[in-house]
């Protein structure tokens, strides 16, 4: 399995936000976490990344994992292409970041500053870390978030290519983004 | 690390380099003589102690975005994710702020050597004790803005937090100069419990703020 989730309860702040959460995640998989704002899908990546303790229960994660989070973690005075070369370089994947920043649309921005960067020009930029990082478990945080129709067709073909592929992917999200044969976790 | 050593490099240089820190402390040894007289003999009498003060504040300088910055936009994260310990970011960090900060401070030292009357065997000294201290200097700053990295107006605290224990340092530095090969001993011993511990605290920082 690449994730999974035993009797895991989620807190933050002292303020318990789900318990008692199951579900396993193997290769090709997708997990569809939904539900309002501040239901706790925030924490419930958090956890999955192992950057939160959860509350009660236990998470066993496969291999190396990729995080989409609300923070682009792109350095803002770097032209695009070398604040994602950073990261490509710390998970040893430099050839893979043409073919990813292609593969979200970002290639003609290569040389533009991520400062001078829309919303969604960032947000691509994000995923294609994602994309690029060759980790066999995605974990997208509002991934379709300042994304146009057809980011967001960009997106689902990413995810799709990533799955075919034998990987797992986690998405938290309160709008649907298009996951087939995906388990449905509502918050 | 080493490319994580040169992101924090390329930050710290990204403001004008070396030039930044070296005006700066160009200028806190520029004032001395202007605030208490050109008396050749007191300046210096003072200028090491002088220098161990400007080094204190050029190595305070870019405390406020050493650490909150990539707490803020997520770099911390990312990192961790990858299997990075909040620790080795804490060395790396405090690698690069060495390097950022110290090699311009002792060039600046060197150039302030005239203004302040030092002369050549206590420059040797000075530079000496700013190699062994320095370390030192830039592990407790990483560590000060790991522990400050959450709080609003961070840089006035950090200010606050770092100076009485940078106190060690800037003791047996300016002790160090007067003299005495026992004092560069303190300041070297004093500098790698720092370099030590600093690592470890900033580290255990960074773990609370993000749970």
């Amino acid at each position: 399995m690449t994730l999974t989730f035993t009797e895991v309860t989620g807190a933050r702040g002292g303020r318990v936000l789900f318990a008692g959460l199951s579900f396993a995640l193997g290769p090709g998989g997708a997990l569809w976490v939904q539900g309002p704002n501040g239901v706790g899908k925030s924490t419930l990546v958090r956890i999955a990344a192992g950057l939160l303790p959860p509350a009660a229960g236990s998470v066993a994660r496969g291999g190396a994992v990729s995080m989409l989070a609300e923070a682009a973690a792109l350095d803002a005075q770097l032209p695009l292409a070398q604040a994602l070369g950073f990261w490509a370089r710390l998970d040893g994947t430099r050839d893979r970041l043409p073919s990813a920043m292609a593969a979200m649309g970002i290639d003609p921005l290569a040389d533009v500053p991520v400062r001078m960067l829309s919303t969604g020009q960032k947000r691509r930029a994000a995923i294609a870390r994602v994309v690029a990082s060759g980790a066999p478990l995605w974990l997208l945080d509002e991934p379709a978030n300042g994304l146009d129709t057809a980011s967001l067709d960009l997106l689902e073909a990413a995810i799709a290519a990533h799955r075919a592929g034998g990987g797992a992917v986690l998405v938290a999200s309160h709008v649907a983004v298009a996951l087939p044969d995906a388990q449905v976790l509502a918050l | 690390m080493i490319a994580l050593i040169a992101r924090e490099l390329r930050i710290a240089w990204s403001g004008g380099g070396l030039l930044l820190p070296v005006a700066f402390f160009l200028l806190v040894a520029t004032l001395f003589p202007f605030a208490i007289g050109p008396d050749a003999a007191l300046l210096a009498r003072i200028g090491g102690g002088v220098a161990w003060a400007a080094a204190l504040l050029a190595a305070l300088l870019p405390i406020e975005r050493l650490v909150a910055h990539d707490v803020d936009t997520g770099v911390v994260d990312q990192l961790v994710v990858r299997g990075w310990s909040e620790t080795s970011i804490a060395v790396a960090k405090t690698i690069g702020h060495w390097l950022g900060f110290a090699p311009a401070v002792m060039l600046a030292a060197a150039l302030s050597a005239a203004l302040l009357g030092i002369d050549g065997t206590t420059l040797i000294a000075l530079e000496v004790g700013l190699l062994l201290g320095t370390p030192g200097l830039a592990a407790l700053g990483v560590a000060t803005a790991a522990l400050v990295a959450g709080l609003r107006g961070g840089g006035a605290v950090a200010g606050l937090v770092m100076l009485p224990l940078a106190l060690p340092l800037v003791i047996f530095g300016a002790g160090g100069i007067e003299g005495g090969a026992g004092a560069l001993k303190l300041l070297a011993a004093t500098s790698l419990l720092l370099c030590v511990g600093g690592p470890i605290v900033a580290g255990a920082a960074l773990r609370i703020a993000r749970t």
